[in-house]
């Protein structure tokens, strides 16, 4: 028998490819399952699922260390993996490790894009998924919650989250820099290519108000528009209209320029007040590169964004030292809090154990709660 | 004990906090990256309120509002500056407005009280009995503490400017508001700016009508070019002929031609106030404070 444990074991991308991700990934059938599956597996006290595109985890806490053991092959039987194939990819930490694990998971230190915020969202809800099932008890509520407040504090103190790192997102925060709040930018993307489309789509996840698709096909302008819940424009009307607009996504392959000198020109003296940014993603350039020249006028093309995403990225990878410093101070303090608890647990179970006759598994209160 | 204090112990005070807030919110850039917020905002409100005791108790000694000299009238334009900046600082309280404000009140407090003979003559009830007249110059200098505030945040947009067309968005520049922001802002400052100068200015107007003889020409020019850039800037601004970094200069070098014309005033200014002129129903030399 094992000795009695906080744990996390899973798999992330760190050591498994997306093709096995793909395989390891859990869909909302399956997890519900799974978990009914992990409530019956005696000395599991406490436990939670944390499935994201990155990463799949359970945490739990055991009085018994063989637990871990059937956790791994109730998982690998469900997604019907080879249990050889996952051990060589596993991750597996137990106690303060897989404090500092979570603490690191929720504050972006250990995701692809490091630094990122979506995945303290997805922790959270995964957390509160457990808690609703009822399979939370005293230590992963704990350690969870204590975790997000750590994970708050590392990225308020530190530079981790600041700057975007990808191109995207760094177009629209430079929209930011200039017009403030998005909501009444008017958006006009040229071109209906997949980069152009990102491009617009990061800008309405933040707000954006009204946008507007041109492209030399008006068919698959009109297609990307209605996907968009935007509006479509002849691409001859560009520069005609172009006066309408306070941002100008710029992604055609046209071999061109299809944004010139003189139309943006015009276009300022109908909107003197206003300023205009043009965000020029092609290859070859769709816009002139005189206009950057123009007071009021802000050009950014493929470079320029490319290179500001690369400078936050390496900002971020600075203060990689100075979060983890963080990290290991409030794990540590935090493990400190409950290694006792989770002693105290795997003792419960012993002297419930020895107390009671022979039986099947019993699990734990929280556990045996969950509906399945 | 601390209503021992002297007014100009108050403004030492004040000046205090306001480099406090200027040391803090450098060392926060420094050592954080990022400015202090919310607590140069407190450092600031706090030195305002010595600062308007100091003013009080000035403006007591002197029976009447303190704009008798040099000293009195720079420490009254950071007042006005601030007083701005408490209102429109709450918006932008994570952003550097606060460490330049800190910077501008330091600056114009401590300079002001380092200089003796900016204080050496204090001139006692210099607006004769006449509020209208002591209501034109606090509105007028008050203007310029508005412009005070619109120069920092044309510096703003200067910089914001720069960061952009440059493609330097890190560091210090991440704290800075957005271009629209700081435009809206700019028109804003300097309409109200304008618009109080405009009040002042029409106040004392009546009485300088009625006595020509009682302001120097040079005063009277000075006031009259003051107000006509401001008002010339705002119109070519709302006109869209004077715009982005054009009009945040503009706005600069209205706030520095303001200031020096105060200078200037006050070199022109008898040395002790013409009581009897006052009384006897005419504007004293303090006429056109711009």
């Amino acid at each position: 028998m094992s000795s009695p444990a906080l744990f996390v074991i899973g798999a992330t991308h760190h050591r498994a490819p997306l093709a096995v991700r793909e395989k390891l990934s859990l869909k909302a059938d399956a997890a519900d399952a799974l978990q009914a599956a992990f409530a019956r597996i005696a000395g599991l006290r406490e436990f939670a699922v944390l499935n994201t595109c990155n990463r799949v985890e359970f945490y739990g806490v055991t009085a018994d260390g063989n637990a871990v053991a059937q956790v791994s092959a109730a998982f690998c039987a469900r997604q019907q993996f080879d249990s050889a194939e996952f051990e060589k990819i596993r991750l597996d930490l137990r106690g303060r490790d897989a404090v500092q694990h979570l603490l690191e998971v929720s504050a972006g230190l250990d995701s692809q894009m490091l630094g990122e915020t979506e995945i303290f969202g997805q922790v959270k809800e995964a957390y509160a998924a457990a808690q609703a099932k009822g399979s939370t008890g005293p230590v992963l509520n704990r350690v969870f919650q204590k975790g997000f407040q750590a994970a708050k504090h590392v990225r308020t103190q530190t530079a981790i989250s600041e700057g975007q790192v990808s191109v995207a997102n760094v177009a629209v925060d430079l929209a930011v820099n200039i017009f403030g709040h998005l909501k009444s930018a008017r958006i006009l993307l040229l071109g209906a290519g997949e980069i152009g489309e990102k491009t617009a789509k990061a800008f309405q996840s933040r707000g954006a108000g009204a946008l507007t698709v041109a492209s030399r096909r008006f068919e698959r302008a009109m297609e990307l528009a209605t996907a968009l819940g935007a509006s479509a424009m002849p691409f001859e009307q560009r520069e005609a209209r172009l006066a309408e607009f306070d941002v100008v996504v710029c992604a055609t392959s046209a071999p061109d320029i299809v944004v010139t000198l003189p139309a943006v020109k015009a276009a300022l003296h109908k909107r003197p007040a206003r300023p205009l940014f043009l965000i020029d993603q092609a290859l070859p350039r769709d816009v002139d590169p005189a206009v950057a020249e123009i007071q009021n006028v802000f050009l950014y093309n493929l470079d320029d964004l490319a290179k500001i995403a690369e400078d936050n990225r390496t900002a971020r990878e600075a203060e990689i030292g100075k979060c983890r410093a963080i990290v290991a101070e409030k794990a540590d303090a935090l493990w400190r809090h409950v290694a006792g608890q989770v002693e105290a647990l795997a003792a419960n179970t012993h002297a419930a154990a020895e107390s009671s006759p022979p039986a099947g598994p019993a699990a734990p209160a929280s556990v045996r709660n969950a509906p399945s | 004990m601390l209503l021992e204090l002297t007014d100009r112990s108050w403004l030492w005070a004040a000046a205090g906090l306001y480099l406090a807030g200027f040391l803090w919110g450098t060392a926060a850039l420094i050592k954080q990256g990022r400015p202090a917020g919310t607590a140069i905002y407190a450092v600031i409100s706090s030195g305002y309120i010595l600062q308007l005791i100091g003013l009080g108790i000035r403006g007591r000694a002197v029976a009447g509002c303190p704009l008798g000299n040099q000293f009195e009238i720079f420490q009254f334009t950071a007042w006005s500056a601030i007083t701005l900046y408490l209102v429109v600082g709450v918006t932008f309280r994570n952003s550097l407005l606060g460490y330049f404000t800190s910077c501008l009140a330091t600056a114009m407090t401590l300079l002001s009280l380092a200089i003796p003979g900016w204080d050496a003559t204090q001139r006692v009830h210099i607006f004769g009995s006449n509020p209208w007249i002591e209501l034109h110059a606090a509105l007028a200098v008050f203007s310029y503490g508005v412009f005070g505030l619109l120069a920092l945040t044309s510096i703003m947009f200067l910089l914001r400017n720069h960061s952009l067309k440059a493609k330097n968005l890190r560091g210090w520049f991440s704290f800075l508001p957005s271009i629209l922001d700081l435009d809206q802002i700019g028109v804003r400052l300097l309409g109200t700016g304008v618009a109080i100068l405009t009040v002042s200015l029409s106040i004392i107007s009546v009485f300088w009508l009625r006595d020509p003889s009682s302001a120097s020409t040079s005063k009277v020019l000075f006031a009259v070019v003051v107000w006509a850039v401001s008002v010339g800037a705002l119109t070519l601004r709302l006109r869209g002929v004077l715009l982005a970094q054009r009009f945040a200069w503009a706005c600069v070098g209205l706030f520095v031609g303001a200031m020096l014309s105060l200078v200037v005033v006050d070199k022109s200014r008898h040395p002790a106030a013409p009581k009897a002129a006052a009384h006897a129903g005419r504007a004293p030399q303090t006429l056109f404070v711009a």
